[in-house]
């Protein structure tokens, strides 16, 4: 379970840049909830998990995973409960080193890293069996390095690496914005696949309205740094574009402007 | 005759080269490994040679006087990595800055500029007064150097540090401490490097304080020739490490060879840094001039 509450984040504050990026923001997740946030530009969502990941301390409020308060620990000791998928499918992986190695790493998240061997045979037979999931032939590819694959192989690796251990939260920002529309599709049906079958508590930015109303349980909506709309359950199946945009001019009192989310 | 002079020097010059390959090593762990330009090296290799020579003379055991003088070099870069992680400052400067702190350390270790350790008074490992042993011991050192190398960055930790080079923040998102694994990699690195500047007093049979006046140079340059030579040859760990070696190698055979021809030895420092200065630029000069048209999926991503 993610408990923020009353969280604020500014960016260059006192100056003529100050820019509230996260207002006063509170929001519980239950375990299990599969939340998908989308917003216009500068809303606040990569703010908001940013601010959970650790990447920036934030100037007010709490956060708390599972009871622990998480607001003070460095970004490295939350990953033992997190799990990321970042935007650029280059940020998720160590070009450099081989899918194993990768996964290797990736395996001992929230662990110690003793002086043991990294890999054996037995971590490769896990490996290739999570790697089978993916359906896209990487599981004969284990000392390929990640460098030389697509950026949609190379998301969907990251994902298989942020789930592993069973992380408390998984959070995905707009972790196929980069990728070709039928990539995309793919990235996501693998995402929808492993948190449901893992069943993971799952923050999910898009900037796909469509994408946000099929997946998830539950779809929040940002504005100027506050979270102004939050539907679960049946209210959010019967969801569609033109109703959800209809919400947003009606809170906000403003159109909905995001150049990508209009474009696609 | 003459060729025949210079083929004497060769024995000498391979070994010299190999002490050079080990401290070039050290500088793979930095400049390659964790992508970080360390220039702490100047100075730790002369602390690695104070060290060696000042307990020698002071009638330690020669293998007592190298791990001393190892640990510290990790001191020394233990510093640096305190100046970069906590301090916050860019690790160019904080490798500068250590360095002036050992000129003066050195000088202290030293009491004086500089320390004779002669093979003929001191029971030294390795001295060009006994070439060939000296160069089996080394060839051995430099096996074990190896052996325990792929095997560290082969461990879970180890491999935490090659991620950290390649990527600071898939590492933090996977738990990394990568600040911790900075000062660790240049601990290690230093220490390497001191322990070739031990085996280096050894050979010449003294210290003295500007020996490591462009170590980093040449450390780089043993480095940028090994990976030329055995880029070909795979990526494995193993083959790039030697490739390091032989480059410290190469590079020493070069210097006594255009020693030999006569080359004013005043000028040697300045070709050396124009040498390195070429072969750095070429990856850049590459894709801003010669770039060819991007083939899909062939190229390394960066």
């Amino acid at each position: 379970m993610l408990e923020i509450k009353n969280v604020t984040k500014i960016f260059n504050a006192g100056t003529v840049n100050e820019k509230v990026a996260l207002d006063d923001v509170s929001i519980t997740l239950n375990d299990g909830d599969f939340v998908t946030v989308i917003g216009g530009n500068g809303a606040g969502k990569s703010t908001l998990l940013n601010s959970v990941a650790g990447t920036f301390p934030i100037d007010d409020g709490n956060i708390i995973i599972d009871g622990t308060d998480i607001t003070k620990l460095p970004e490295y000791k939350r990953a033992q409960f997190i799990g990321r998928v970042f935007q650029d499918p280059m940020t998720g992986t160590a070009a450099d080193m081989w899918i194993e190695e990768n996964m290797a790493i990736a395996m001992r998240r929230g662990k110690s890293r003793g002086l043991s061997w990294a890999i054996n045979d037995n971590d490769r037979k896990i490996y290739k069996e999570l790697l089978k999931r993916l359906d896209l032939g990487l599981e004969d590819r284990l000392s390929t390095k990640v460098g030389l694959l697509s950026g949609g192989q190379r998301q969907a690796i990251t994902l298989l690496m942020a789930s592993m251990n069973h992380p408390k939260l998984l959070l995905l920002d707009e972790h196929t914005a980069a990728l070709d529309p039928k990539t995309a599709a793919k990235v996501l049906s693998i995402t929808s696949e492993i948190v449901s079958q893992e069943k993971l508590t799952t923050l999910m930015i898009t900037h796909n309205m469509k994408d946000a109303i099929t997946h998830g349980n539950r779809l929040i909506m940002m504005n100027n740094g506050k979270i102004i709309l939050d539907i679960s359950g049946e209210e959010k199946k019967k969801l569609t574009v033109e109703n959800l945009l209809q919400a947003f001019t009606k809170i906000s009192g403003d159109v909905f402007a995001s150049d990508k989310a209009l474009l696609s | 005759m003459d060729f025949l002079n210079w083929l004497g020097a060769m024995p000498g010059a391979a070994a010299q080269g190999m002490i050079w390959g080990i401290m070039a090593i050290g500088v793979y762990i930095t400049f390659k490994i964790l992508e970080l330009s360390d220039l702490t090296v100047d100075g730790s290799m002369v602390t690695g040679m104070a060290t060696c020579a000042m307990l020698m003379a002071a009638g330690w055991n020669v293998w007592a006087a190298m791990l001393i003088a190892f640990i510290a070099g990790m001191a020394a870069g233990l510093v640096t990595g305190l100046f970069h992680t906590i301090m916050g400052i860019p690790a160019i400067l904080s490798g500068i800055l250590t360095q002036l702190i050992l000129w003066s350390v050195n000088l202290k270790i030293m009491g004086k500029a500089n320390q004779a350790l002669p093979a003929r008074s001191y029971d030294v490992l390795i001295t060009q007064l006994r070439k060939y042993e000296s160069l089996v011991y080394l060839f051995l050192i430099c096996i074990v150097l190896i052996a325990v190398l792929y095997w560290f960055f082969g461990t879970r930790y180890g491999m935490s540090i090659r991620a950290t080079g390649c990527n600071v923040k898939m590492s933090r998102a996977q738990g990394i401490n990568t600040s911790s694994n900075k000062v660790v990699g240049l601990a290690l690195s230093n220490g390497i490097v001191a322990l070739a500047g031990a085996l280096l007093a050894q050979y010449s049979g003294k210290a003295d304080i500007s020996d490591g006046r462009g170590a980093i140079v040449i450390g780089l340059a043993a480095v940028i020739i090994g990976e030329a030579i055995v880029s070909r040859m795979g990526q494995s760990f193993v083959i790039r490490l030697t490739g390091v070696l032989i480059g410290g190698v190469i590079y020493y055979i070069v210097y006594q060879t255009v020693i030999f021809l006569g080359l004013d030895t005043d000028l040697l420092k300045m070709l050396s840094a124009i040498v390195v200065a070429i072969f750095l630029a070429v990856p850049h000069l590459k894709k801003t001039y010669f770039s060819k048209p991007a083939v899909r999926n062939t190229k390394e991503a960066a």
